[in-house]
């Protein structure tokens, strides 16, 4: 039941909620979304991260494991204002190092909210 | 994302419609689509169409470039008419299953809450709750008292309604006359032949639990594989 109604509204609705309101204060805001998964990943496609420009998080893309780099390209985006794409996974030397312990592999797109 | 896209979300949200927001995964362009009103037959929106009716999100190859998909579904719903033994197995069912389940009993001494704990229980009479509830595209009606004066008139709302599954419980027999009274007060054929009765698949059920599953498995087929018979 988890996987297919973290797809649905509900969960995404509370990120994105999350993502108007420090937008709305005038903060930066970046979206990080989980596009493709392979193997065992822990969140499923559709899956969001919000981040504003003072590190706060809403939502994840993989329950932990990769939310650190994630946030570190998220303000980069948020700088540039150019979507970037990130890949984690065994396949991945330093993705592996960042940990996606299930042994699955994940695409994630970042992009800035305005 | 575009903040007038997150609006437009949220309107589309409030209407309870079925959105999905395509991105192009080269330069983050996106667009919403409306994958159950328009009718075209764009590869995109055939994408967009199969994606939203498995809630699933996911990223697609097309000739144009890879597009992500992001489903906005309403809630799915779930009224059941009569809280009866059935309704009893098919609560907690269609909970697990993810639907926000309503019990819909103008007798009040059926409908008590120690025997549907945690559902909304209404003990208006059924057109009146169903008109209230406004049945749309996310949405299941199952009648289960067999009672025409109760199964009759939600019946007569959901047949005119969105609903994406609409079933009856009650033998052929008790559903060839049901289809002459609904005949007779103005349904259209087209109309009639959406209930799906005997209510669910044909798997020998025949316990409570056991009619539950089977309605269960018809309402996810609907579901799924959009079958509107």
């Amino acid at each position: 039941m988890s996987g297919d109604n973290d797809m649905t509204m509900r969960g995404t609705e509370d990120v994105l909620t999350q993502a108007e309101a420090w937008k709305a204060a005038g903060r930066q805001v970046a979206l990080a979304t989980v596009i493709s998964t392979w193997g065992s990943a822990p969140r499923p496609a559709g899956s969001q991260l919000a981040v504003d420009d003072a590190m706060n998080m809403a939502g994840s893309v993989s329950g932990g494991c990769v939310e650190g780099a994630v946030i570190e390209a998220a303000n980069a985006v948020m700088k540039s204002g150019k979507p970037a794409m990130l890949e984690f996974g065994v396949s991945n030397e330093e993705a592996w190092e960042v940990g996606l312990a299930c042994g699955g592999r994940i695409q994630v797109f970042v992009e800035a909210l305005g | 994302m575009q903040l007038s896209t997150l609006a437009q979300l949220r309107r589309d949200q409030a209407e309870k419609r079925s959105v999905v927001r395509s991105v192009d995964l080269k330069n983050g362009d996106e667009t919403l689509l409306y994958p159950f009103e328009d009718t075209g037959n764009s590869e995109l929106l055939e994408a967009a169409r199969i994606a939203a009716r498995n809630d699933r999100s996911g990223t697609v190859e097309l000739p144009g470039g890879a597009r992500f998909l992001q489903v906005f579904n309403p809630p799915l719903r779930m009224l059941i008419v009569g809280a009866v033994h059935i309704a009893q197995a098919l609560v907690p069912m269609a909970t697990l299953a993810g639907y926000a389940v309503t019990v819909i009993d103008p007798r009040r001494a059926f409908g008590t809450l120690e025997r549907f704990p945690g559902v909304t229980l209404l003990d208006d009479w059924p057109d009146d709750a169903m008109a209230t509830l406004a049945p749309d595209h996310r949405t299941a009606v199952v009648t289960l008292t067999h009672d025409p004066k109760l199964d009759d008139p939600a019946l007569q709302v959901a047949l005119r309604s969105d609903a994406f599954y609409v079933g009856s419980l009650g033998s052929t027999r008790t559903h060839a006359k049901r289809l002459e009274r609904l005949a007779k007060a103005g349904l259209g054929e087209a109309e009639l032949a959406r209930i799906h009765a005997p209510l669910g698949l044909d798997i020998g059920a025949r316990s409570p639990a056991e009619i539950a599953v089977s309605a269960m498995a018809q309402i996810t087929a609907a579901l799924r594989k959009g079958e509107r018979s």
